[in-house]
């Protein structure tokens, strides 16, 4: 049986964690989100078409969300589980009465709540530069948590493999950002040249962008179907790794 | 008394072949303090690992308060403490907090006061507010210390508690070992000093290459492989042994200017005959001129199994 003490002391210990550097957490979107609006938004932006009938600066809204949400939940979740094994602390997880559910909760928990913290950041410094609607609020929000589990675990899953710092950073640094830009983050796909834009659906990430960008819009490079079933089919993968981990105790466990 | 641990058939292979754990048996009684004693690479961390979780043993079964290990781990591991060799924690963290968190992550309610009474017991409460990185070498062994004992366990295992601390501060380590056994807990103890096994435990077990080589009472094992060594510097050498004292265990050294004396069993018969021995040389007109006597410790114990081990082996 679950223990919600156990699960509750690792998830206020991780956001503990996330407060220490608060400032940096919190500036560091902020600043981000701001240079983007004023690059892409105010520089580029005013020489772009509308999409769809969507201002350029609104329509990069969802990816810019999308770009923070997928590398700092990654990050934060990896983090969180490989420093305690770097430093040896992971002794007291391992000998505690929890098994994966109290860590999983505790930890995604906490990687998840930063994400939506830094996403409602994010949509708040966004609102200083651009004028925009979320057509779809609710879907918007269960959306946005799908994906902050579903790379909360992912984060998680690289935290356990990676066995020194350059391997913990190598997944995000050369895979999970370039996939990010090249998924219609500032771009629709559809001004792809062919085949580019028939090759870019090969790209997971224009599934997550495309979807979150229709709960804001209505509208969006694929069906919002498609993009639900490809994030609910990554969270079911990643899932099915971390159970076989804590069934084997692989890179736990000695 | 009643088993609290019991270890069966336990062995451990770690990938690269290296046999931490070879076949152990080992039953733990309530209430006692039981000291694995064995040089580095023995076995003691990884059978220590195995009993709390860290470490999947490759074959063999682990009791705990009458809990498989394998099947009922919540129960048994939530009345199960560890203090790790290394001084891991959220360097970080206040002390409190770290001390707080390791309660409730073991499922239990916050207790402020009880955090107060341990913080309190190890003199850490000073320090209550103190990120842990602050303090010194002992006293951060000490918050480990408070860490594992926050959810009141009633097994506690403190590997090498005072490896690498200062004659003082063991003391202080040993005291607080000593307070807890009032309390009733029961503390395996791992270590490779000799003289912290003989001072705290009520048992010691022996394990070298993963092997548990012996497993006796403290006092029993001294008994049993304890020996009286007496060197008698003698006034004129001796070309042979004189019949009158030849019933002894002696022989002549130091071209025969020495008689050592080896024997006894360590319950104060060695002591007996060397004091026999001695009459015997004034009654045969032997002269000496000094004589010195040592009781073999536990350390001389360990050193002779770990030889016949390794000439076994």
């Amino acid at each position: 049986m679950i223990s919600w003490r156990s699960t509750w002391s690792i998830y206020t210990r991780e956001l503990m964690r996330f407060l220490r550097t608060a400032f940096q957490s919190v500036l560091a979107p902020v600043l981000t989100t701001s240079l983007y609006f004023i690059v892409f938004g105010a520089a580029i932006g005013g020489r772009m078409p509308d999409l769809g009938g969507v201002d350029y600066g609104a329509f990069i809204i969802p990816g810019l969300l999308m770009l923070t949400l997928l590398g700092e939940t990654t990050s934060n979740s990896s983090f969180g589980i490989y420093m305690p094994r770097f430093t040896g602390t992971i002794y007291e997880l391992l000998s505690a009465p929890v098994g994966v559910a109290e860590t999983l909760l505790g930890f995604v928990g906490a990687a998840m709540t930063k994400s939506l913290i830094l996403a409602t950041i994010i949509l708040v410094t966004a609102r200083l530069f651009v004028d925009y609607s979320i057509a779809h609020p609710l879907l918007a929000l269960v959306y946005i948590m799908l994906v902050a589990a579903a790379f909360s675990l992912f984060g998680f899953i690289l935290g356990i493999w990676a066995d020194n710092f350059e391997k913990l950073g190598i997944i995000p640094m050369l895979f999970l950002t370039p996939l990010t830009f090249l998924g219609g983050t500032f771009y629709s796909i559809k001004m792809l040249p062919k085949p580019w834009d028939t090759i870019a659906l090969a790209n997971p990430i224009v599934y997550l962008v495309s979807g979150l960008r229709w709960t804001f819009y209505g509208k969006a490079d694929v069906d919002i179907g498609l993009s639900f079933a490809i994030t609910l089919g990554f969270l079911a993968a990643c899932i099915a790794v971390i159970a076989y981990i804590f069934r084997t105790g692989w890179r736990l466990r000695a | 008394m009643d088993p609290i641990l019991e270890l069966s058939g336990l062995s451990k292979v770690y990938p690269g072949g290296l046999k931490a754990l070879d076949d152990v048996d080992l039953t733990i009684r309530k209430g006692e303090i039981f000291a694995l004693l064995g040089p580095n690479g023995a076995g003691k961390t990884t059978l220590i690992g195995a009993v709390c979780g860290i470490v999947r043993p490759t074959s063999g079964t682990i009791r705990a308060f009458g809990h498989d290990m394998a099947s009922d781990w919540r129960q048994a591991r939530s009345r199960i403490g560890l203090v790790p060799q290394e001084l891991a924690t959220d360097m970080f963290e206040p002390v409190r907090r770290a001390v707080s968190y390791s309660r409730g992550l073991f499922g239990l309610a916050p207790d402020p006061a009880r955090i107060e009474e341990i913080l309190r017991s190890l003199s850490l409460w000073d320090k209550r507010d103190e990120r842990i990185m602050a303090l010194s070498g002992g006293m951060k062994r000490r918050v480990l210390i408070a860490k594992a004992l926050a959810h009141e366990p009633d097994l506690l295992f403190l590997d090498e508690p005072t490896a690498g601390v200062d004659v003082e501060l063991r003391k202080g380590m040993w005291a607080i070992i000593d307070e807890m056994r009032g309390r009733g807990v029961t503390i395996i103890l791992t270590t490779h000093y000799i003289e912290e096994a003989e001072m705290m435990a009520d048992r010691v077990g022996i394990i070298n290459r993963g092997k548990l080589l012996m497993v006796d009472e403290k006092d029993a094992m001294m008994a049993r492989l304890g020996r009286t060594e007496a060197h008698i510097t003698l006034a004129k050498p001796l070309a042979s042994l004189p019949p009158e004292i030849a019933h002894f265990p002696v022989e002549l050294e130091a071209g025969g200017t020495s008689l050592c004396y080896r024997g006894g069993d360590g319950t104060g018969k060695g002591k007996a005959e060397v004091a026999a021995l001695t009459k015997a040389l004034i009654v045969s007109g032997i002269d000496y001129t000094g004589i010195d006597t040592r009781e073999s410790s536990l350390e001389d114990i360990f050193v002779s199994l770990l030889g016949e081990g390794e000439g076994a082996a």
